[in-house]
């Protein structure tokens, strides 16, 4: 059975937008909007001395603290929920259903969810960091237990009965003897129009009906029938159709460009040009295309070969004269025993979604609307404003998906061209897409990473010490503020690039999973920050774990080695955490990893991270081939076991974690960015290559451990940091060669293994 | 120029510049949004559609190319209520993440299963191999493409009840 609540299919009709009915109704709580007053990354005021300090309430609503931020319900008992997480392709739209529906005792496609929206939803920062669940499936859950608790309370009054004999069921409150009330006529005045409770009555894991199934995802079928699906797909009537010319090189300024013959081309609205920020309006798409090009070859650039040796990059990220964090201390960082030391490089790496960033925004008698794939629509209605020297409420963004989103790429960038073309060609909706040579070379970059690590292990086959050093830029760059975006960056009235801040944080962010969770005496761990950025860098998928898990999990291989040690035996050892074993044992188990390695040109490694060490629990087990002529390797097969808390929706967390693995898997042996002194120089997915199908696994299992009545933990990223150390395992448990460079390209291989 | 377009069976007059490439002719002006733009220059697939049974890269096909032909794009494959048996599969298999690549992996699987309703796995890896995926799904689009085989053969034996 497919459920397709009914939101969905208004938003699926082929010809554009259908605005959603829900709230537009005489809905009997519909009187304000309770939304919170911004609160974001950057600091607020301090409240006032005397103001008592508020309780903790349950994930994010202790930021929106109101039930009907989160939970409306009309008179005709229409239930609508709101998030201001987003759909990232991650499924988020069907879990916080299944959340809603689960404590509000309905079915998940009675409820209507509105996604990120500043003119309607809570202010929930940004999409990112595998936080969706903790966040907002925590508020909704809490909230949703809260309202069903109220509609309950409100029938006992007026039926003047116990509240222990009723209970929620379709939509009503039942009575003992049979007697109903629907949720919309409970639902009068200001009921929901109250703060949350700290406490909330949830149900227990084994009376949940919907949690914990794996429900199909509601967007799926519109993507596979041509509905509208995502902000490439908005069309807007008298919609213009818009392309910026992006600088050749980071450093480039516009010295001149001659503007006049391309305004007289076909269908040519306008042409803008703001310092180095050029971009033509057209009437149609390809006219906007062929424009584009032909100012292309008008422009005239200075530019300078500001960029780092490609082939040098350690010497680029050592020579930083930024600040040491210490990221971890314990003991002495004294290393003692049989030791292993190693200097670990990841590359500058792309998000590479495969459709190119896109946005509309409508400049409409002074009131400005910004349809955006970005994942956090508050900060960048902020960042819009301030570029544009507008009142943040004169500023509207509504989330719109795009193509998958993998972390900070060029969508708050491509929202902000929009937003600038439309301010200068007010009046109709302009359409940006960026090309794909713009999206290569202009999304910001995962930063390019040193690890050296120095770690040894004593004759009780334990480890001794552990000296770990990392060198990275700070893996963000979002909006808030302006000078993060491009397009405010290259106009004629700059705004300047705001100074990242470092500090080590918990959830780490250069140093996530810098610090390994495994158990022994003696470690320190550094962080060299690197601030300069000659190439344009933010949060890719998993941030630093990348790298650290790689360095790591690597490290503990060659350790196991030392100490004579099966690896997954090595692993268990030095865990306590009972969950972490949980996941390290069932991978193991359910790979056969007791019956040895495989034969012929396939090696076998395994890896197991608990990303930000706080989040979800994942092992893998798998299997490299290689193919000696010419160092192509390929993974046959992956097994991997999760624990990420409750498991709302299982299947959502094997997809998420068979993509995760995948990605990873092409990350690791194919993809580095490439650039000269000047120029990025992989534009396109030739001199970018990713993975192709002939190079896809023949399996990807993921075993999910539910854990009833935990925290929701995250998912999305938890694989990002296992896989390319159990690659890099597979290859030296092979071949005896160890792979410290990534991505693993054929050439790498080959000279490894000596072909 | 004024160009006749038979998209999905139904013919579309299109007063258009004939360099256009197809993909703008069939997002812009006929309102089709399965076919995407992933790199305008046929290396992702993104824009895959079916010409004269031939799976064609609409981003890289000027318009005036296809007078005549007939062109189908996976609206023509089915309906949100009358799925045919490729999006079938492939909601069956819930076989997307962001599914912004799948309509391009559905035309270039519509070609093959067409000449072949029973493909080997390397012959589906092939078929796809222009096709690029970036959220990882390659797994169950595998799946959804042998499933989809499946439900095609089921459709034309003999025995099954033909919808009236």
């Amino acid at each position: 059975m497919t459920i397709i609540p009914k939101d969905e299919f208004n938003t699926q009709g082929r010809n554009g937008i259908t605005r959603r009915r829900v709230l537009v109704g005489t809905g009997a709580l519909i009187v304000s909007f309770a939304i919170a007053p911004h609160v974001s990354a950057q600091p607020q005021p301090a409240p006032p001395a005397a103001a008592p300090e508020p309780p903790q309430l349950p994930g994010s609503l202790n930021d929106a603290r109101r039930l009907d931020s989160w939970i409306r319900i009309d008179a005709e008992g229409e239930i609508t929920v709101f998030t201001g997480k987003v759909e990232l392709g991650q499924g988020i739209k069907t879990a916080l259903r299944q959340v809603a529906a689960e404590e509000l005792e309905v079915e998940p496609g009675e409820i209507n969810l509105v996604t990120a929206d500043t003119g309607r939803t809570p202010d929930e920062g940004f999409t990112a960091g595998s936080q969706s669940m903790q966040n907002s499936g925590t508020a909704i859950r809490n909230a949703a237990a809260q309202v069903r608790e109220i509609l309950i309370t409100e029938a006992a009054r007026r039926w003047n009965v116990p509240r222990e004999t009723l209970r929620a069921e379709a939509k009503s409150i039942v009575a003992q003897d049979g007697r109903t009330i629907g949720y919309g006529e409970l639902v009068t005045d200001q009921l929901l129009a109250v703060e949350a409770q700290p406490e909330s009555l949830l149900k227990s894991p084994d009376k949940l009906r919907v949690m914990g199934q794996s429900l199909p995802r509601v967007d799926i079928p519109g993507k596979v029938t041509g509905g509208v699906a995502y902000v490439q797909d908005l069309r807007l009537e008298g919609m213009l159709h818009a392309r910026v010319v992006r600088p050749p090189s980071p450093s480039a300024q516009l010295q001149e460009v001659d503007t006049a013959a391309v305004e007289q081309m076909p269908g040519v609205v306008s042409v803008i040009r703001d310092g180095s920020f050029l971009a033509v309006v057209a009437e149609g798409e390809f006219q906007a295309i062929s424009a584009m090009r032909a100012l292309q070859q008008a422009a005239r650039w200075t530019e300078q070969p500001v960029l780092p040796d490609q082939n040098n990059l350690q010497a680029f990220l050592e020579a930083t004269k930024g600040d040491i964090g210490t990221v971890a201390e314990e003991g002495s960082p004294e290393v003692t025993g049989k030791i292993f030391e190693a200097t670990f490089r990841r590359p500058y790496q792309i998000h590479g979604s495969i459709g190119p960033s896109c946005a509309v925004a409508h400049m409409d008698n002074g009131q400005l609307t910004v349809w955006s794939h970005t994942q956090g629509v508050y900060p960048d209605q902020e960042a819009i404003a301030e570029m544009l020297g507008m009142d943040i409420a004169q500023v509207r963004v509504i989330h719109m998906e795009g193509s998958g989103c993998y972390g900070h790429n060029g969508a708050d960038d491509a929202a902000a061209d929009a937003a600038l073309i439309a301010s200068a060609v007010p009046g109709r909706p302009i359409r940006v897409q960026w090309m794909r040579e713009d999206e290569h070379a202009w999304e910001p970059f995962g930063p390019a990473m040193l690890t050296k690590i120095r770690a040894g292990v004593g004759d009780d086959g334990r480890i001794t010490g552990w000296n770990y050093e990392l060198w990275s830029n700070l893996h963000s760059s979002r909006p808030g503020g302006a000078g993060n975006l491009l397009a405010a960056r290259h106009r004629a009235q700059a705004f300047a690039v705001p100074a990242p801040r470092f500090n080590i944080s918990q959830s780490g962010n250069g140093d996530r999973n810098a610090n390994p969770l495994y158990v022994f005496p003696n470690r320190r761990v550094l962080w060299h920050y690197v601030p300069e950025t000659p190439l344009r860098v933010s949060a890719l998928r998993a941030l630093g774990a990348y790298a650290n898990v790689f360095s790591i999990e690597s490290t503990m291989d060659e350790l196991a080695l030392l100490a004579g040690t099966d690896p997954v035996e090595f692993r268990l050892r030095h865990l306590e955490d009972p969950r972490a074993r949980a996941v390290v044992e069932r991978a193991a188990e359910e790979f056969g990893w007791s019956s040895g390695a495989p034969k012929g040109d396939r090696g076998r490694g395994f890896a197991f991270a608990r990303y930000k060490n706080h989040a979800a629990y994942l092992a893998v087990a798998l299997e490299l081939e290689l193919e000696r002529e010419t160092g192509r390797t390929r993974v046959s097969r992956a097994v991997a076991a999760i624990d990420s808390g409750e498991a709302v929706n299982p299947d959502g967390i094997r997809n998420q974690t068979q993509g995760g693995i995948i990605q990873a898997t092409s990350w690791t042996l194919f993809e580095q960015v490439t650039f000269d002194n000047t120029r990025v120089t992989s534009t396109d997915w030739s001199s970018y290559p990713i993975l192709r199908f002939p190079s896809a696994p023949d399996s990807v299992e993921v075993h999910v451990i539910d854990s009833p009545g935990q925290p929701f933990l995250g998912t999305g990223e938890a694989a990002q940091g296992p896989t390319p150390a159990a690659i890099g395992n597979a290859f030296r448990q092979l071949t005896g060669v160890r792979l410290y460079d990534l991505p693993f390209t054929r050439e790498r291989v080959k000279q490894a293994i000596g072909v | 120029m004024a160009i006749s377009l038979n998209v999905n069976g139904e013919t579309h007059e299109i007063d258009v510049d004939p360099a256009t490439p197809l993909l703008y002719v069939l997002r812009n002006d006929l309102e089709l949004n399965a076919a995407k733009f992933g790199c305008g220059l046929g290396q992702c697939g993104a824009c895959t559609v079916v010409v004269d049974g031939e799976a064609v890269l609409s981003c890289v096909t000027p318009v005036s190319l296809m007078e005549g032909r007939e062109i189908t794009t996976v609206e023509g494959l089915g309906t949100i209520e009358e799925p045919g048996p490729l999006q079938a599969a492939f909601m069956e298999m819930q076989a997307a993440q962001c599914g912004y690549c799948i309509p391009g992996m559905m035309m270039s699987a519509h070609v093959l299963l067409r000449k072949n309703a029973e493909p080997s796995d390397r012959e589906i890896r092939d078929a796809l191999m222009t096709n690029l995926c970036r959220c990882g799904t390659h797994m169950r689009i595998l799946a959804a493409i042998r499933r989809a085989g499946e439900l095609m053969q089921q459709a034309s034996a003999p025995t099954e009840r033909r919808a009236g």
